[in-house]
């Protein structure tokens, strides 16, 4: 692998493909589309948190005019089998339940029937005379009640793990790991810190509301038009839960607002099928503001205790954390992924952790950015904030002490290869945000971060024009920029300029498959295709180069963007260049077309640091973010502006999810402030700018040392928040958001008020 | 042989068993050679990611397995 200053295009930061048409409202998002005779598609939600649904009669509502399509659970087919890939797991069965609900309502806001109209108005409309009988049953809110001695059933059915010798119950399943002798290793502890802890219910807050637009043809075809992380899995999904196969639909993305996970998953998209279906028209449907909170994938609220036992000199004996996960209306919580992610910074040889998949009447969750990762992490990097206080260690220093390394076993169970996290501590310690003494009443916070990152499925095709331009045509949505990252290493491999390469987001049935542009996989896993598609496009230039010089092609080189014959091979002839050999390839054989498609190995582990500084008012409770600082392992960073981008908006996320953001619920499980006014993200004017320090210790199975930047950035401001906040008061207040109401709850409290 | 191991949410379907040694020479080897002990297991590991010596693999298939390698059974991981 070249050394990092050995690179021409990686790690510059060129201005997007995709930037102008955004800037300037060219691009076309998912509501964009407008179809000739096109309906407009409306979805009934349940006014109920939990009930059994006796009857749907959409009858009235076909009756009405303007109104061509009405559906319910019982127009789509049942018994859909399968299982759905990704952290949380699930079934395709319960995918289509989600979709539309059949024998209960398991959420308020849960689908229940839809209606396509002529216009958005009129649908609306025609909901309001669909008639349900429903059963209202007590709603289970939250992971305690859930998991409390003789709770309400969410589903009869459900066992723990599957296992039916036991009674049913809300808990989906069990996780644990353990290594060493935790009980004997907590008693060798010279002191032991305890903390129990919780993490709201948070949305992604994606801008870009949830759309789509499907056709379905005489031939029974139908083509989707969506914003979406993953068109290939929109497609499979969609198709499952239809019944279809796969070849009879074609989906075509969108340009996508934000997704961080929550677009991994379909909810309008077969609705829309159907809908266009039952109607013969083109159907359009986009989700408010209000629905998007009610009914997609929040994140698990969670509910921890966490144990850490060390010796006077710092050294961690032992850890122990019990986690429950809320799973939304359906198993499949992302406990797993928080399991292991919970000590990877940590070099331990004693731990226990146990996790908990939990049903309650709330939006199943999705993804969010590190699944799982930030509310197990906030626990223990706060419990270990708390264990350099008693030490009076400095929180850095106790985190170097203990830190994995390459060779640590991590606590999922394999070897670290090259990993980042010292390089990150020993960064933030000489950060002149750290060394800078903290000014009066400001309080100061510092925690670690970590994601697995993943590989997956990637293809890519690269062109070359006539003229020498280079097109590469791959399909995973562009969200972070990553057309600019997928450019800069087409243009580093080829030894051309960025600007004569522009990259193509290709629909489900004009590129090879790719999984989604999610898990911080698509500038590792898309970006080694792309790679190797290039490395396809050198070897046929050298192949053309060499017949037109008529020697062997092994005798011919690739150096910035040229053939040139090999040192030693005796032949008078000038380089080509990838525009000779593109202008000329008629003469030597056709079009020059690479290629690739891989199931990418090797994803690198990204670690972070993130330390900032707080104030926190008295007199209101709330807390200012005076200053924060993001240091992370990107491996190498392709488009830097691009990883600094990542690293800051996972730092904002982090932080309005520890300081703001909570689905509030009143007593019949209806979420009370659906809407941006009242779940409040946080703006520009809430931060600071937000510091970045990209760390580089290159992923050796990248070519280019990728390890995936997009989801540590947000595991780690959590506990950052929550050390600090801790810092200034004087005490700590466990439980998240740290909202002026629940801070200055916290204060009075403290202070006998 | 290689050292394989199973999680904690894998044990049902081992009788408990954490770790044992198999000889395979690639991944899909090892999975027929740990079902011929605990028939019907590898519908359950073939749902699991794996590392292989450190390497973690979403969808392992035809990896090698070396007669020293470490064989660990995880959760799938995807993200966001």
């Amino acid at each position: 692998m070249a050394e990092a200053h050995d690179y021409k295009a990686i790690g510059t930061s060129p201005v997007r493909p995709d930037g102008v048409d955004k800037v300037t409202g060219r691009a076309n998002f998912g509501a964009d589309l407008n179809l000739p005779n096109m309906l407009h598609g409306k979805v009934l939600r349940s006014p109920h948190a939990h009930a059994r649904i006796r009857s749907v009669d959409v009858s009235r509502a076909l009756e009405m005019d303007g109104v061509y399509a009405a559906i319910s659970g019982a127009d789509f087919p049942s018994g859909a089998e399968g299982d759905i890939q990704g952290e949380g797991g699930g079934t395709v069965s319960d995918l289509a339940q989600n979709i539309v609900a059949r024998d209960k309502a398991l959420y308020h806001g849960h689908p229940v029937a839809a209606v396509a109209a002529k216009t958005p108005y009129i649908a609306e409309r025609a909901l309001d005379l669909i008639e349900v009988d429903y059963e209202v049953l007590p709603p289970v809110l939250d992971v305690d009640e859930a998991m409390a001695d003789g709770a309400t059933l969410i589903n009869e059915n459900l066992h723990t793990n599957g296992d039916t010798s036991q009674p049913a119950s809300n808990v989906a399943g069990i996780t644990k790991f353990e290594r060493g002798d935790v009980d004997e290793a907590f008693a060798e502890a010279d002191l032991i810190v305890e903390g129990e802890y919780r993490t709201p219910t948070a949305h992604q807050g994606y801008i870009e509301p949830h759309a789509c637009t499907a056709t379905y043809s005489e031939e029974g075809k139908a083509t989707i038009w969506c914003c979406t992380q993953g068109h290939f899995d929109v497609r499979s999904l969609t198709a499952s839960v239809l019944g279809v196969s796969v070849g009879d639909l074609k989906v075509i993305p969108s340009e996508i607002g934000g997704g961080f996970g929550g677009k991994t998953v379909i909810y309008l998209e077969p609705l829309a099928v159907k809908l266009s279906e039952v109607s013969g028209r083109p159907v359009k449907m986009v989700m408010s503001r209000e629905e998007v909170f009610r009914a997609t994938g929040p994140t698990s609220a969670t509910h921890s205790r966490v144990k850490v036992g060390a010796k006077k000199d710092g050294t961690i004996t032992a850890a122990s954390a019990w986690i429950a996960y809320e799973a939304g209306a359906f198993p499949g919580a992302p406990v797993g992924p928080g399991c292991m992610a919970i000590f990877a910074p940590y070099d331990l040889p004693n731990f226990r952790v146990e996790g908990f998949d939990v049903l309650v009447n709330k939006p199943k969750v999705a993804a969010y950015r590190a699944p799982g990762a930030p509310q197990a992490m906030y626990a223990m990097e706060s419990a270990v904030d708390d264990l350099a206080r008693e030490l009076d260690m400095d929180p850095i220093d106790l985190r170097l002490m203990n830190a994995a390394d390459e060779g640590t076993q991590a606590p999922y169970g394999p070897t670290f290869p090259p990993i980042g996290i010292r390089d990150c501590l020993q960064a933030a310690k000489a950060h002149p945000n750290y060394t800078t003494p903290k000014g009066e009443g400001v309080g100061r916070g510092i925690a670690a971060g970590f994601w697995f990152n993943i590989g997956m499925q990637s293809s890519a095709e690269v062109r070359l024009s006539e003229d020498g331009t280079v097109t590469v045509v791959e399909g995973n949505p562009d969200i972070g920029g990553t057309r600019a990252s997928m450019c800069l290493m087409a243009a580093e491999t080829l030894g051309v300029p960025y600007e004569t390469v522009r990259a193509h987001v290709g629909d489900t049935e004009s590129t090879g498959f790719c999984n989604v542009t999610g898990g911080s996989r698509t500038t590792f896993a898309t970006g080694m295709a792309v790679v190797q598609a290039c490395e396809d496009i050198i070897a046929q230039c050298k192949q053309r180069a060499a017949a037109t010089w008529d020697i062997d092609a092994d005798q011919v080189d690739w150096t910035d963007g040229e053939a040139v014959p090999q040192p030693g091979v005796n032949v008078d002839v000038q380089p080509l260049s990838l525009a000779d050999i593109a202008g000329n390839a008629g003469r030597t054989g056709g079009p020059i077309l690479g290629r690739a498609s891989l199931n990418a190995q090797g994803a690198g582990a990204s670690f972070s640091v993130n330390m900032a500084d707080v104030t926190v008012d008295r007199e209101t409770g709330k807390v200012d973010v005076v200053n924060f600082t993001a240091i992370q392992d990107a491996g190498t960073a392709i488009h830097r502006a691009y990883v600094e981008g990542q690293m800051q908006g996972g730092a904002v996320q982090g932080l309005g999810w520890a300081l703001n953001e909570e689905y509030v619920y009143d007593a019949n499980g209806e979420m009370e402030n659906a809407g941006f006014l009242d779940y409040r993200v946080p703006v520009t004017s809430d931060m600071p700018m937000i510091d970045t320090h990209i760390v580089e210790v290159p992923n050796p199975s990248h070519p280019y040392g990728v390890r995936g930047v997009g989801e540590t950035p947000i595991v780690a401001p959590l506990s950052v928040a929550a050390n600090a906040v801790r810092d200034a008061l004087g005490f700590r207040i466990p439980d998240l958001p740290l909202s002026p109401p629940n801070v200055l709850a916290a204060i009075d409290d403290r202070e006998g008020a | 042989m290689a050292k394989v191991v199973f999680p904690d949410h894998l044990l049902s379907h081992t009788g408990g068993t954490r770790e044992i040694a198999v000889e395979a020479k690639n991944f899909r080897a090892l999975v027929r050679a740990v079902d011929s002990r605990w028939p019907g297991i590898e519908a359950v590991l073939m749902k699991t990611a794996v590392a292989i010596d450190g390497q973690i693999y979403q969808d392992a298939w035809l990896e090698p397995v070396g007669a020293d390698s470490e064989v660990f059974f995880m959760h799938r991981i995807e993200g966001g």
